[in-house]
C-alpha cells in the first residue's frame, strides 16, 4: 500500500462524479436506456393472444347464432369478421388475414335449443403453435361459457363437463406482462451494468488518459474502485427507475418487500458490473466494448435466464450453461418478489448465487488488470 | 550555461528490445537500444513515426515490460519496481492524458490528488504552474475547450504538480502551433536550468533536435546515433551548401539531386540547399554557384540513412524548362469562404485563388480551419457562405463533377489496411471508374512509378509508413486528375521518404497538376510556389514563401526562417 491512498481514491472518486454529471452518455446508459428498452419490450411483447382476428361462419343466421358470435364481439381476445361461407373465411386464413376459423353449422340452432351437444367447428393456424394453442383454448372458454349461460337461461343445470373451473395462482389475471416485466428488468440490468463499467473505462483508453493515470503512484486496485462505486450507485438509480416503471406503468403488483429487492439488486449489479470490469480488460475501444458486452451479457441473458424460455425445457448442456448466466439467479429473485412475495426458498439459494458470482467476475477483473499496456 | 557536475545518469538503457504481435507477425519495435540520459539535461529522442519513440518511453514508464535488457531509472530497474519508478517520473502521453470534461483546475487537482500533493502545497505550487504555463486566466474552463497549444502546457503542468525527477514527454509539439511550441521549450529549459530536471523529450521534428543537449537518434527501432547535437552538424561540416542558378529553383532541384557527389537537395527559399556526400564541393557546371551554409541536424539524419540507401540513379530531369513558364488560368477560386458549426466559425471569410501547375499551401497548426477549407473544396461540406469553383465548376451544384478531376489523399493515408497493395490499387480504380486496357496501364503506371510491383501481395496495413505514403499518392493519382489535395501528406515520415514525395509532387505541378497541400510543417512550405497562413479559421498571411519571410525581416533577425516569419504574422494578429 503506497501511502495517500485515500486521497487518491477520493481524487478519481471525485473525477468520476464531475465526469458523469458532465458528459450524459454514463446517464444514458443507466436511465435512458432501461427505461427506453423496458417501454418498448414492456408494451411490444407479450405471450397473451389480444384482439386476433377470426373468421366466424354462420351457415344459417338467426337468434341463437347472433348470440353466439354477439360472445365472441365482446370478448376481449377476438376481433371477429363474418364470412358466409367456409371456402372464404379459408382464403382469409391463407392469407393471414385471420387467425381462426369459427364455424356454425347450419343444424346449430336446431341442436343448440334441444339442449344437445351442438358441434361448432373450429381451425385454428398452427403457424405459431403457442398462439394456436391460446386460441384454441380461449374459444373452449368462450365456447363453454355460452353454453353455461345458454343452460341458465334455460333453467336447467350447465353441461357436466364444465364443472372444472381453473384456478390460477400468483398471477390470477393470468397476465403475461406481470410475468414478463420483472425479468425484463433482470435482462436489461445486466446489460446496463456491464455496459456502464466497460464503456467508461475503454473511453479513457480511447482518449489516452488512461495511460497518463497509470503512470501516477495509483494502483490498480484504487483505479478499480473508483469505476465501481460511482458505477454502483448509477446502476441502483437505474434499477430503481425500472421497479417504479414496472410498477406504476404497467401495474406489476410489487408482493415482496422493498429490502430484498435491494439488497438481491445490489448483488447483482456487483455481478454485472464485475463483468463490465473484465470486458474492460480486453477491450481498449468503445466499439469492441460494446460489442462484446452485448454478446456476453444481454444475449445470454435474454434466452438463457429463464425469463421467457423456461430452462427446465432446455436440453441438460443447455441447462448447464444457464448456471453461468447472472440474470438467470436474478429473474428467478425478481418473479419471486414481484408476483409471490418475499419466498426465501427462492431467494437464498439464487442469492449466494449472485453473490458468488458478484465475487468471481471482480475477482477475475482485479486479477488480469495490470498497471501495463501489454 | 554553467558548469555542472555529471551525477550518475538519470537514465540508463541497456540493450533493450522490445518487440509485438501482430497476427502472426513479430514487429521489432526497439533492437538493442543501449543508451543514457545525463542527470539535469533534455535528451532528444529523435525519429520519425515508427521509429520506436513511443515504445521506448512507456517502457521505461514502466507500461511495457520488455522481452530482453535492463532500463534502470535514477538506479532503481523499472521491471524490479515499476510503481516506485513511477513514483519519481513525470510522463506526458502524445495526447496530453487530460479529461477533457473537467476544468483547468479540476484537472490539476486530480493530478495532485493522484501524485499525493498535500492540499497546504496547492496554492504555492498551482500558482507557480499558472504562471509559466500563462494558464491563470483560464482556470475554469473545461479542458476541452481549450486550444492545442493550451491542453500542451496544462497536460504538462498537470505532470509537473509535484515536480518529477525524471520527466518524459512523448512528442509534446506534434500539431501545435509554432507560438506554444517556442513557449514549451522555454518552459523545458526553465525546468533543467533552475530546477534540475531530466527531461527526455521525443519528436519527429528533426530541428528541435538542436534543442537538446543530447540526442538519440532513432530509425525503425535502431539508435542510428547518439552524441551532442552538435556532433551530428560537426560530422557534416564542409558538406552543406546553398545553390543557386538563374534557373527555376525546381528544375534546379531536380538536376541537383541527379548530380554526382551529391547526397540532398532540398528547396529552401528561392535556392536550393545541397548536402555533398565529401566535405568538399562537388564539381557543378558554370551555371551553378555553391555558398557553404552551416550544417544542419537533418543533414547529419539524411546522410546516416543514404549510407543505408543510397539515393537510387534516376534518369535526368523530365521536366521541360519551358513547361509551367505559361501563365495559366485560375482552376482554384475560393471567395469568402465561410464555415460555420453553430456558433464556432471554423474558417472565417477565406479567400484565396490557385493557377494551373501551382503548388499552393495551407500552413496552420491543428484547429486553424485547414482540413475544414479542404473538406468544402472537394465538395463534402457545403460552405455557409462564400464561393467556391473548382476546375471551372461550382461546388454547390456541381459537386461530383468537379470531384471527378480531383485526387484526394486524406489525412493518415485512408487505405483498406486489411487488403494487399495490389487489391487497394484495383479498388481505387474502380471507384474511378476505371475499366478495361485503361484500367490496367493506370495500374501498371502505379505500380512501376511507386515501386510497389514487389510489393502486390503486401497488406496495406503492415507497409512501412513511406510505403503507405506511395500506395495512397498512387491511389489518388489513378484518374489522372489535373488537381490534387494533399491533407498532412509527410506527416511523421522520415526525411528521406519526405523527399521523394516532395520531388513526385513537384514532378506532378512541372507537368500543369495543380496541387493544394495542407501542412504544420513550416518547412514544407518552402517546396509551396505559395501559401496562405491560417489560424483560427482566418488568413492571416498570404504570398511567396520568400515575400512572407521577408516581411518578419528585421535587425533582431536578417534571415527569418517559416517559423519566425509564422510567429511574427500571428503575434501582429493578436
Amino acid at each position: 500500500m503506497i501511502p495517500g491512498a485515500p486521497r487518491r481514491l477520493a481524487g478519481l472518486l471525485r473525477k468520476e462524479m464531475l465526469q458523469i454529471w458532465r458528459d450524459p452518455s454514463a446517464l444514458a446508459i443507466a436511465f435512458v436506456l432501461p427505461a427506453a428498452l423496458l417501454l418498448i419490450f414492456g408494451y411490444g411483447v407479450s405471450l397473451d393472444a389480444r384482439n386476433v382476428p377470426v373468421a366466424l361462419v354462420t351457415q344459417r343466421p338467426g337468434a341463437l347464432a347472433a348470440s353466439f358470435t354477439g360472445a365472441f364481439a365482446h370478448s376481449p381476445f377476438f376481433r371477429p369478421r363474418r364470412y358466409l361461407t367456409i371456402q372464404r373465411a379459408e382464403r382469409a386464413m391463407a392469407a393471414r388475414r385471420v387467425e381462426a376459423i369459427i364455424w356454425l353449422p347450419s343444424d346449430f340452432a336446431r341442436r343448440a335449443a334441444a339442449g344437445g351437444d351442438s358441434p361448432i367447428g373450429v381451425i385454428v393456424n398452427g403457424v405459431d403453435a403457442n398462439d394456436a394453442r391460446l386460441i384454441e383454448g380461449y374459444v373452449q372458454q368462450l365456447w363453454a361459457g355460452w353454453l353455461t349461460r345458454q343452460a341458465e337461461a334455460r333453467g336447467r343445470p350447465p353441461p357436466l363437463a364444465l364443472a372444472v373451473q381453473p384456478q390460477v395462482r400468483f398471477n390470477p389475471a393470468v397476465d403475461s406482462r406481470d410475468y414478463l416485466v420483472p425479468g425484463l428488468i433482470a435482462v436489461i440490468m445486466t446489460l446496463t451494468g456491464a455496459l456502464l463499467t466497460a464503456l467508461v473505462i475503454a473511453r479513457e483508453w480511447e482518449r489516452g488518459t488512461m495511460e497518463a493515470l497509470m503512470v501516477t503512484r495509483v494502483t490498480i486496485r484504487e483505479i478499480l474502485l473508483a469505476k465501481l462505486v460511482p458505477y454502483f450507485l448509477l446502476g441502483m438509480g437505474g434499477m430503481a427507475a425500472s421497479v417504479m416503471i414496472a410498477v406504476f406503468l404497467f401495474g406489476v403488483p410489487l408482493r415482496g418487500s422493498i429490502w430484498v429487492l435491494t439488497g438481491a439488486s445490489a448483488l447483482f449489479m456487483l455481478a454485472a458490473l464485475g463483468m463490465g470490469l473484465l470486458i474492460s480488460g480486453f477491450a481498449r475501444n468503445q466499439f469492441v466494448a460494446g460489442q462484446i458486452a452485448i454478446i456476453t451479457t444481454f444475449l445470454p441473458a435474454f434466452i438463457l435466464s429463464g425469463f421467457v424460455f423456461d430452462i427446465n425445457a432446455m436440453p441438460a448442456a443447455v441447462r448447464l450453461l444457464t448456471h453461468i448466466v447472472a440474470a438467470r439467479y436474478f429473474v428467478a429473485i425478481l418473479q419471486s418478489v414481484f408476483l409471490a412475495g418475499d419466498v426465501w426458498s427462492v431467494i437464498l439459494p439464487n442469492a449466494l448465487a449472485l453473490a458468488v458470482m458478484a465475487v468471481v467476475f471482480l475477482g477475475l477483473a482485479r486479477a488480469i488488470a495490470r498497471k501495463r499496456l501489454d | 550555461m554553467p558548469e555542472r557536475a555529471d551525477p550518475a545518469p538519470a537514465l540508463r538503457l541497456e540493450a533493450v528490445r522490445h518487440h509485438f504481435r501482430l497476427g502472426k507477425r513479430a514487429v521489432v519495435a526497439l533492437d538493442a537500444v543501449t543508451a543514457e540520459a545525463a542527470a539535469g539535461r533534455v535528451t532528444g529522442l529523435i525519429g520519425p513515426d515508427g521509429a520506436g519513440k513511443t515504445t521506448l518511453m512507456r517502457l521505461i514508464a514502466g507500461l511495457l515490460r520488455p522481452q530482453s535488457g535492463r532500463i534502470a531509472v535514477l538506479g532503481t530497474d523499472v521491471a524490479a519496481d515499476p510503481l516506485a519508478v513511477q513514483a519519481r517520473l513525470g510522463y506526458m502521453p502524445q495526447r496530453f492524458g487530460l479529461y477533457e470534461d473537467l476544468g483547468v483546475a479540476e484537472n490539476l487537482d486530480l493530478y495532485a490528488d493522484l501524485q499525493g500533493v498535500v492540499p497546504s502545497e496547492r496554492a504555492a505550487r498551482y500558482a507557480e504552474l499558472l504562471h509559466m504555463t500563462g494558464l491563470g486566466p483560464f482556470t475554469s474552463r473545461m479542458a476541452g475547450r481549450l486550444s492545442g497549444g493550451m491542453k500542451q502546457k496544462l497536460g504538462l503542468a498537470c505532470t509537473l504538480v509535484r515536480p518529477p525527477e525524471l520527466l518524459l514527454l512523448d512528442e509534446p509539439t506534434v500539431g501545435v502551433d509554432p507560438v506554444s511550441r517556442r513557449e514549451l521549450w522555454q518552459i523545458i529549459d526553465h525546468l533543467t536550468r533552475a530546477a534540475g530536471m531530466t527531461v527526455l523529450f521525443s519528436t519527429a521534428y528533426l530541428d528541435e533536435a538542436e534543442r537538446c543537449d543530447h540526442v538519440l537518434l532513432l530509425h525503425e527501432g535502431r539508435l542510428l546515433g547518439q552524441g551532442p547535437p552538435g556532433d551530428f552538424t560537426a560530422a557534416m561540416a564542409g558538406r552543406s551548401y546553398r545553390a543557386t542558378a538563374g534557373i527555376g529553383r525546381r528544375h534546379l532541384q531536380a538536376r541537383l539531386a541527379a548530380a554526382p557527389g551529391v547526397i540532398d537537395a532540398v528547396i529552401q527559399g528561392g535556392g536550393v540547399r545541397v548536402v555533398t556526400a565529401a566535405p568538399a564541393p562537388p564539381p557543378m557546371p558554370r551555371d551553378i554557384t555553391l555558398r557553404p551554409v552551416p550544417a544542419r541536424f537533418e543533414d547529419g539524419f539524411v546522410a546516416r540513412l543514404r549510407e543505408r540507401t543510397p539515393l537510387a540513379p534516376r534518369a535526368a530531369p523530365v521536366i521541360a524548362a519551358s513547361a509551367g513558364a505559361e501563365p495559366a488560368g485560375e482552376v482554384i477560386t475560393v471567395a469568402h469562404l465561410t464555415r460555420r458549426f453553430g456558433s464556432f466559425v471554423a474558417v472565417d471569410d477565406v479567400t484565396f485563388s490557385v493557377a494551373r501547375g501551382e503548388i499552393f499551401g495551407l500552413l496552420g497548426a491543428n484547429g486553424a480551419g485547414k482540413s475544414t477549407t479542404f473538406r468544402m473544396l472537394c465538395g463534402l461540406l457545403p460552405p455557409t457562405a462564400g464561393s467556391l469553383r473548382v476546375a471551372g465548376f461550382d461546388l454547390r451544384y456541381a459537386a461530383a463533377a468537379a470531384r471527378g478531376r480531383i485526387g484526394y489523399m486524406a489525412q493518415k493515408f485512408s487505405l483498406y489496411g486489411d487488403l494487399s497493395v495490389g487489391q487497394n490499387l484495383r479498388f481505387f480504380a474502380s471507384a474511378y471508374r476505371l475499366a478495361g486496357a485503361r484500367r490496367r496501364a493506370r495500374i501498371a503506371w502505379a505500380e512501376a512509378e511507386f515501386e510497389l510491383a514487389r510489393l502486390r501481395e503486401a497488406t496495406a496495413r503492415d507497409l512501412p509508413l513511406g510505403y503507405k505514403q506511395r500506395l495512397a499518392l498512387a491511389c489518388a493519382l489513378m484518374h489522372e486528375p489535373d488537381i490534387l489535395f494533399l491533407d498532412e501528406p509527410t506527416s511523421g515520415v522520415d526525411p528521406l521518404a519526405r523527399r521523394e514525395f516532395w520531388r513526385r509532387i513537384t514532378e506532378l505541378a512541372e507537368r500543369g497538376v495543380t496541387v493544394l497541400v495542407t501542412t504544420h510543417f513550416m518547412e514544407e512550405a518552402e517546396y509551396c510556389d505559395r501559401l496562405v497562413i491560417m489560424a483560427q479559421g482566418r488568413v492571416l498571411a498570404a504570398g511567396e514563401p520568400e515575400a512572407i519571410k521577408a516581411a518578419a525581416r528585421s535587425p533582431a533577425l536578417p534571415d527569418p526562417t517559416m517559423e519566425d516569419a509564422f510567429i511574427a504574422v500571428i503575434g501582429k494578429a493578436a
